[in-house]
């Protein structure tokens, strides 16, 4: 991956007001092809809503939204079907259907697309259910039946359903012990590599800020303060920046990452 | 995974050197898929190691990738023994962790129309319906141990929580209760006098009227309503409440469910329905003599008198005495369902439904024993 990266996600003064409330005051964003983009900001700060608006959940009012190069600030929902086959959300629980098995879920999305035969289809929901880290046995429970960590993995297996080329991903170790935090890192960062997606990703997880991505975006006042790597992100002086970084959480995440604790034992196939 | 796929580039599997090479083509992505399955099932193979090309390869996605592992996988041999050239650095790492994923033996389809499945699914169904029975016997012994220890004074009745359900269960249901039993006098009566008149009996009608609903359908049909109406509303009320975990969150603060969520419900429908059931007995007498009134030349003073006289005040006491029976059916299935409902809000109403099933099926078959245990004592 050399020269200039194509543009897959691009934001331009990006307007959002609910009420009297502006949450957005023209957010400008460029997400490149291939990396993992962080979005942090304090609580209200509008981080969901961006990755909303993005999605085409909420119409934004003002700005424009381009996505793998096409605007789609405007697009109604016929329109805008070609780009969600190539775009997967996990949701914070992974609102997986209730009335029906891991596996079934993941055909979902098949089944509604394309028309493969049963014994294949059955194969190819297993093997990204197994790509999540999920075991086998995993594919015929319902999710009332499964742990919240587990619950993510299989929504992360529905939302890997017809290979998309970005991947949101909405505080995807909220709600998981450090362990789990830590497992679930390492196996988005194992998936972009494998299946070469562009990552989006929401999170309060300072952890996640150093270990996983790429770049960091910081939410703040209704803009963009900053988009860069996160070890110039964290010397930034915006006061919510500093506290953020230089608080005991900040720190502590930055020191294990200093001293490489928590380094990526990068699974290369085998 | 490159991003442009030339559409233009067909898809395909091309078996060269007897089955030992085979040559990738196109996009091997989801969208090409069924037209490659298709030239990809009837392959014939060479045993042994093969020779993979892949350099004409446009595209490449894991469902691509596990056609290729299906493919090879007909081989019989590992995939490291396969030559597989020509595939990029990102296509291979792909490759190599989907492998690594993949389950050894295939995901079994159960068969759907096996005798043994059938066997097997009468079995789980009789022992469910027995679970059921134990579970209920359990729940209406313990709902009456805390009845006993409320007159002790052990516990405590919660009168806010009850008056509000009697007005819910009770007050509320008054209209559609009374409507529906008037609906229903007024049908049994132009039903009962058509077949009446060819025996020239037509003023039979009344007692026709006031025998079936005094014994019967007043009492039955206030139930089968409360049954659907507030059985129903009890199980989402506590199921809502278990799945949210409230029910843990009250055994934790030293609280007791019964005492606190289903002796409220259970006191409200007993006091209510039997008062239902009168103003249903009433209103169903009510239909059926306006219909005798208007339509079957049936003076009003006639139906009075031959209401009076003909009618013993027995059979009154006979559908009254049924009403507190079934009330307490009702309660107690709407809360027990509530209680074993678990996580999901599919859960929830899986359970609503099984509740109102249930509680309509128990209060037909009891008022059939009530039937015959009246009849026995010529009642």
């Amino acid at each position: 991956m050399s020269a200039p990266r194509e543009h897959i996600i691009e934001v331009e003064g990006l307007r959002n007001v609910f009420g009297k409330q502006v949450v957005h005051d023209g957010v400008d964003l460029t997400v490149l092809r291939g990396e993992v983009l962080g979005v942090v900001g304090g609580s209200g700060a509008g981080k969901s809503v961006l990755m909303r608006a993005i999605l085409g959940l909420k119409r934004p009012d003002g700005g424009r939204i381009r996505v793998f190069g096409e605007d789609t600030t405007y697009l109604d929902a016929d329109a805008r079907k070609p780009f969600e086959r190539r775009i997967g959300l996990l949701f914070q629980d992974g609102a997986l259907f209730s009335s029906l098995t891991v596996a079934e879920n993941v055909k979902v999305p098949l089944q509604e697309y394309y028309d493969l035969p049963a014994e294949f289809l059955d194969e190819l929901a297993l093997l990204k259910i197994r790509l999540t880290g999920l075991p086998a046995d995993a594919a015929h429970k319902y999710p009332a039946q499964l742990s919240g960590g587990m619950r993510k993995r299989a929504g992360l297996a529905r939302a890997l359903a017809l290979d998309p080329e970005i991947l949101f991903l909405d505080e995807p170790t909220s709600g998981l012990d450090p362990i789990g935090a830590a497992d679930f890192d390492d196996l988005i960062r194992t998936l972009a590599n494998a299946l070469g997606l562009t990552v989006f990703l929401v999170t309060h997880d300072m952890d996640s800020l150093y270990n996983l991505c790429d770049r960091v975006a910081v939410l703040a006042d209704g803009k963009m303060i900053v988009v860069d790597t996160v070890e110039v992100v964290e010397r930034h002086p915006h006061p919510w920046i500093r506290e953020c970084f230089q608080g005991p959480r900040g720190r502590s995440a930055m020191q294990q990452h200093d001293h490489g604790q928590v380094a990526q034992p990068h699974p290369s196939g085998a | 995974m490159s991003a442009v796929v030339a559409p233009h580039v067909p898809a395909e599997l091309q078996v060269e050197n007897n089955g030992a090479l085979l040559r990738l083509r196109g996009a091997w992505t989801l969208a090409q898929l069924d037209r490659l399955i298709a030239s990809a099932e009837g392959v014939r193979l060479a045993t042994g190691p093969l020779q993979v090309d892949a350099s004409e390869l446009a595209d490449l996605d894991t469902a691509g990738v596990l056609l290729l592992l299906r493919t090879l996988r007909k081989s019989g041999q590992p995939l490291e023994a396969h030559a597989i050239t020509g595939l990029g650095e990102a296509d291979t790492a792909l490759l190599q962790l989907l492998a690594s994923r993949l389950e050894p033996q295939r995901p079994q389809r159960e068969g759907h129309f096996q005798f043994r499945l059938v066997l097997e699914r009468i079995g789980a169904a009789v022992m469910r319906f027995l679970a059921t029975a134990r579970d209920f016997l359990g729940f209406v012994g313990l709902v009456i141990a805390t009845l006993g220890q409320l007159l002790i004074r052990k516990r405590r009745l919660r009168w806010t929580s009850t008056v509000f359900h009697m007005e819910q269960v009770g007050l509320d249901a008054v209209p559609i209760v009374a409507l529906l039993t008037f609906l229903v006098g007024a049908v049994v009566a132009f039903v009962g006098a058509t077949a009446l008149r060819d025996f020239g009996a037509e003023v039979f009608t009344v007692e026709l009227v006031s025998i079936s609903f005094l014994r019967e359908f007043g009492v039955l049909l206030t139930a089968i309503l409360l049954a659907g109406r507030s059985g129903s509303a009890f199980t989402a009320q506590i199921g809502s409440m278990k799945s949210r975990e409230e029910l843990d969150a009250i055994q934790v603060l030293g609280l007791d469910a019964i005492e606190l969520l289903v002796i409220p419900r259970l006191i409200a429908l007993l006091v209510m329905l039997p008062l239902l059931a009168f103003i249903a007995t009433v209103m169903g007498i009510l239909g059926g003599g306006l219909v005798g009134i208007l339509a079957l030349d049936i003076t009003p003073g006639m139906f009075l008198s031959r209401l009076n006289e003909m009618t013993d005040i027995s059979h009154f006491w006979v559908g009254m005495s049924k009403a507190p029976v079934f009330a307490f059916l009702i309660a107690v299935v709407g809360c027990m369902e509530g209680f074993k409902v678990e996580g999901s809000a599919e859960s929830v109403g899986r359970h609503t439904t099984a509740s109102v099933v249930q509680s309509i099926f128990l209060v037909i078959v009891v008022d059939a024993m009530f039937a015959m245990f009246f009849m026995e004592l010529d009642i």
